[in-house]
């Protein structure tokens, strides 16, 4: 299989978003059909100061080589995908993950994550999120290998 | 090194394949017995059933946990000691058909949430001691018997030619199958059966097969291990996890059980059924951020597994070399985990069960074999871990590639590395000495660091060798002891003493002659000198944190009852301290990692639905402690004199020894014996070892003295009924059995203390009889 070279990953511009987290409602919808947001969202938009930051998957990838039962893949589009059927709720992706961005909500063992699905993007009404793509060797993370932290 | 982020499918060991032709080998098997059973569902940890098989009669039953069985057993090893006292007697041995194999889980085997949460207790009655052995493993098999529906399942009686035994929690059926044709040693059986009996041709189906197997050494030997499977969809391979201790493979091949295979049709991340799934998965999340955070700065573990000690117990001349003789050596550096790092794959994850973030389950893959059998193929070794690179240190082998040889074998053939490994240094001592030579080893040249020779005298075992050395030598260090003697082949005193056995059962790879806690550590255990129930060294000779025999006797109690605990509940103790919390130096009790019992209590609490405290976890180990002493008494031992332990684990047994480290020893007879300076410089050295010897035995008995008392047991080691009472026991039979050897003990006068106590010293209490107050 030709391995995927790109990815789409969400890129968010802080001086357009009014923190009215309709792309958290949209994300919860997608992950768990609920309006919601909040924590069944994927995508979080957290008041720092006067503006907002976003927090969310970056596709990097170090999950990847966590996954026990190989639930986690990288998709054709470059996306890290969690396949629920496979997952057995370890939580090890969740734990390592470096930024937080691989959530857990208490209505399933499994988490969830951004699949860079748009939906947010469409429900921005001020067009404060868009979906760029990346090189995946310009992202890619993988899970520490060397003996101890100074080798 | 391999890069991250390969696509599972892509991984490649570069290890040999084969072909085995599974639908002829599969034609050959007879069913000799098919049970079908409903499969049912597990609830808050317990499956509540657990599985009895006869393989004289061929009888397959269900047998009900109840809320007693619970409430006195917790489960795991708990629940093996009841099904043990309900099945055996006094006058069982380990190859008395009544004897059984006993294989449980425990309540909180099977999480995924948690670290380290997989492992299986395993029992019997071991043919090195004749008393229960315990010895607990990773792998799939003992989460997959309980989401099969079964806590444990126990192995009755022999079975007259080779079978296997398959729990197929797909179809819901336990069947009894002769196997004729299938390989015997673990590597390549494992691999058989796991193919043989996945539904589909894919690693996922693969992944939900797990086999118990040993092999053809643990047939002649008393080493005998069990390997438990987990199948590895990166590597594809069937790795091996060993219930190492004590001859459970020996135990399995004498039933004539070629394996034990379990099947799960699903599981998931609450197959246990929780109480409070988001409890744990909070706990658990929490314990992978400090892995991921302070792992590579503490002990490595992800990097190199366990085998990241042997620089440090080097460094502490607690590196067992030369069969115990010496702390450290010059040539350790080569066998250092760098050097092992080098040669592991780097592919992560590495736990021996879903969600153990420690990974400290390291293998070597395509590993080409040098001797034997296997010669030249390229094979999966897992580990080694930190006792076989001991082992490679106390046999003075200084090479890797050949404790990697040693590793392998090991494995495949069904034997505990540990065993295998003192006892060969032991071998090797009197073949120094010129106790055994070449002549009375059957040819085999047993000279320390001689790998070839090991590696031989393995293959013969295997080969079931008929050789007098080779048939006694396989028995452990206890036979060769009486053997060497009877023959009058040299000094009994050095002979008794240099080898590294008590109960029968060989040490695992500590040096402890300075510290007497954890020489309390190996000898004062229920099943022998291993180190799990408490490693004391560092609280104890480096940092001095409990001068005293109180002081010692308190870490005898609470370390051993604690370590106890992760049995009773299948779970592995690692991820207990071997990584810490970042705040765990400031607490009041840093040796206990306060942080992290905090974690066991809601873990608990989370699966079962209970409402326990940490003083509720000592408790529940507090039984089952005791009752398994109890039950060795009832064996006819656990008492004083079992507890005995060679001098080799105490002081200097040679002179050189004693020159070796002379300045240590003579400081000791200065400071602690009382040894004028003057006098001291003009003594020989061998009045300073006699001096010395006696000094360390009565400071030994003095320890136990207080860790009897502090347990609750007579000065000669018997639990009470008064404690048993205590501790929420009723059973007549074993409280009135108690009763009477105390009684007799009494009679014989050994209801006294064993230390001598000079003026202003003072044994534990002066009453007599004084449990009868309690």
């Amino acid at each position: 299989m030709e391995k995927p070279k790109t990815v789409k990953v969400l890129k968010f511009h802080p001086s357009k978003c009014k923190g009215c987290k309709e792309c958290e409602k949209a994300c919860s919808q997608i992950h768990f059909k609920t309006k919601e947001g909040g924590e069944k969202s994927a995508i979080r938009i957290i008041k720092s100061g006067n503006s907002y930051q976003m927090h969310v998957c970056d596709q990097r990838g170090l999950c990847l080589d966590m996954c026990p039962v190989g639930a986690l893949t990288r998709k054709k589009n470059g996306v890290v995908w969690l396949d629920k059927n496979t997952c057995i709720g370890c939580q090890a992706c969740v734990g390592f993950c470096p930024i937080g961005a691989m959530r857990k909500a208490d209505v399933q063992i499994e988490p969830f994550k951004c699949i860079s699905c748009g939906a947010c993007v469409r429900a921005c009404p001020e067009n404060a999120l868009e979906l760029v793509e990346r090189n995946i060797e310009d992202i890619k993370e993988v899970v520490y290998h060397n003996q101890g932290r100074g080798h | 090194m391999i890069e991250g982020q390969i696509p599972i499918e892509e991984y490649q060991t570069g290890n040999s394949t084969h072909e085995f032709n599974l639908k002829n080998l599969h034609s050959k098997h007879k069913i000799l017995k098919e049970y079908k059973y409903k499969i049912g569902s597990v609830d808050r940890g317990f499956a509540n059933r657990t599985l009895y098989i006869n393989l004289d009669s061929n009888e397959i039953k269900e047998k009900p946990v109840t809320e007693k069985m619970k409430k006195l057993f917790t489960g795991g090893r708990g629940f093996g000691l009841k099904l043990l006292w309900d099945s055996i007697n006094p006058s069982t041995r380990w190859d008395s058909k009544e004897n059984e194999l006993i294989i449980t889980t425990g309540p909180l085997c099977g999480v995924t949430q948690y670290p380290g949460s997989g492992k299986s207790l395993c029992l019997t009655i071991s043919p090195s001691t004749d008393i229960i052995c315990d010895s607990n493993v990773g792998g799939f098999f003992g989460p997959y018997l309980k989401f099969t529906g079964f806590d444990a399942i126990e192995i009755q009686g022999k079975a007259r030619e080779d079978v296997i035994i398959v729990i197929d929690g797909e179809k819901g059926t336990i069947s009894i199958e002769t196997a004729p044709n299938e390989e015997t040693n673990s590597h390549l059986l494992a691999e058989q059966l796991t193919y043989m009996y996945a539904s589909e041709d894919t690693d996922k189906s693969r992944q939900k097969i797990s086999v118990v197997s040993a092999g053809e050494a643990a047939e002649h030997s008393y080493w005998g291990c069990m390997n438990f499977s987990f199948y590895d969809i990166r590597r594809k391979v069937c790795r091996m996890k060993q219930a190492g201790r004590g001859g459970l493979g020996t135990v399995l091949r004498d039933k004539k059980v070629k394996a034990v295979v379990a099947k799960v049709e699903h599981f998931d991340g609450v197959s246990n059924h929780p109480a409070d799934p988001n409890k744990l998965a909070e706990i658990g999340t929490n314990l992978h951020r400090e892995i991921r955070d302070l792992d590579r700065d503490q002990c490595n573990m992800r990097a190199v597994g366990t085998a990241h000690l042997a620089e440090i117990m080097n460094e502490y001349d607690l590196l067992p070399t030369e069969n115990y003789r010496f702390g450290n050596f010059p040539k350790a550096s080569k066998i250092f985990s760098p050097e092992f790092f080098k040669l592991f794959s780097k592919i992560i994850p590495d736990g021996c069960w879903h969600g153990c973030t420690m990974a400290c389950a390291k293998t070597v893959d395509a590993f080409t074999v040098m001797t034997g059998p296997y010669k030249d193929d390229k094979v999966t070794v897992d580990g080694p871990e930190y006792e076989t690179v001991g082992c490679g240190a106390n046999m003075s082998l200084w090479d890797p590639l050949w404790i990697l040889e040693f590793n392998f074998y090991c494995d495949t053939y069904g034997i505990d590395t540990i065993s295998t490994g003192t006892a060969i240094a032991y071998y090797m001592e009197l073949y120094e000495y010129g106790i055994l030579n070449k002549e009375r080893c059957d040819g085999l040249e047993l000279c320390f660091g001689n790998a070839e020779a090991v590696l031989e005298f393995m293959h013969r075992m295997a080969q079931g060798d008929t050789g007098e050395f080779v048939t006694i030598a396989s028995k452990g260090i206890r036979r060769v002891k009486d053997w060497v003697k009877e023959k009058k082949w040299g000094d009994p005193f050095l002979i008794e003493e240099c080898g590294m056995e008590s109960k029968g059962l060989e040490y695992s790879e500590y040096v402890t002659k300075e510290s007497l806690a954890m020489q309390g550590g190996y000898g004062l255990t229920l099943k022998g000198p291993q180190h799990d129930e408490a490693w004391l060294i560092f609280m104890d000779m480096v940092n001095n944190q409990i001068p005293t025999f109180q002081d010692k006797a308190e870490a005898l109690h609470y370390f051993p009852m604690w370590r106890t605990w992760f049995g009773l509940n299948g779970l592995c103790k690692l991820p207990w301290n071997d990584v810490e919390p970042a705040d765990n130096a400031e607490t009041d009790e840093p040796a206990k990692v306060p942080g992290h019992v905090q974690n066991y209590v809601e873990y608990q609490n989370a699966v079962t639905g209970w409402n326990v405290d940490k003083e509720e976890l000592i408790l529940q180990s507090e039984r089952c402690y005791n009752w398994q002493r109890a039950m060795n008494v009832w064996l006819g031992r656990g008492t004083r004199k079992d507890d005995w332990i060679p001098y080799r684990s105490m002081g200097p047994v040679t002179k050189m020894e004693y020159l070796s480290r002379q300045e240590r020893y003579d400081k000791c007879l200065l400071e602690q014996v009382g040894i004028k300076k003057e006098k001291l410089e003009t003594m020989e050295t061998e009045e300073k070892m006699k001096i010395l010897y006696d000094y360390r035995q009565n400071q030994y008995q003095k320890l136990m003295d207080a860790v009897y008392h502090r347990r609750g047991w007579t000065p000669n080691g018997i639990p009470t009924p008064q404690k048993m009472k205590a501790l929420g026991f009723t059973d007549k039979k074993m409280l009135s059995m108690l009763q009477r050897k105390i009684d007799k003990d009494h009679k014989k006068g050994l209801n006294a203390w064993g230390g001598l106590y000079n003026s202003g010293e003072k044994p534990p209490t002066k009453k007599e009889k004084y449990w009868e107050a309690w």
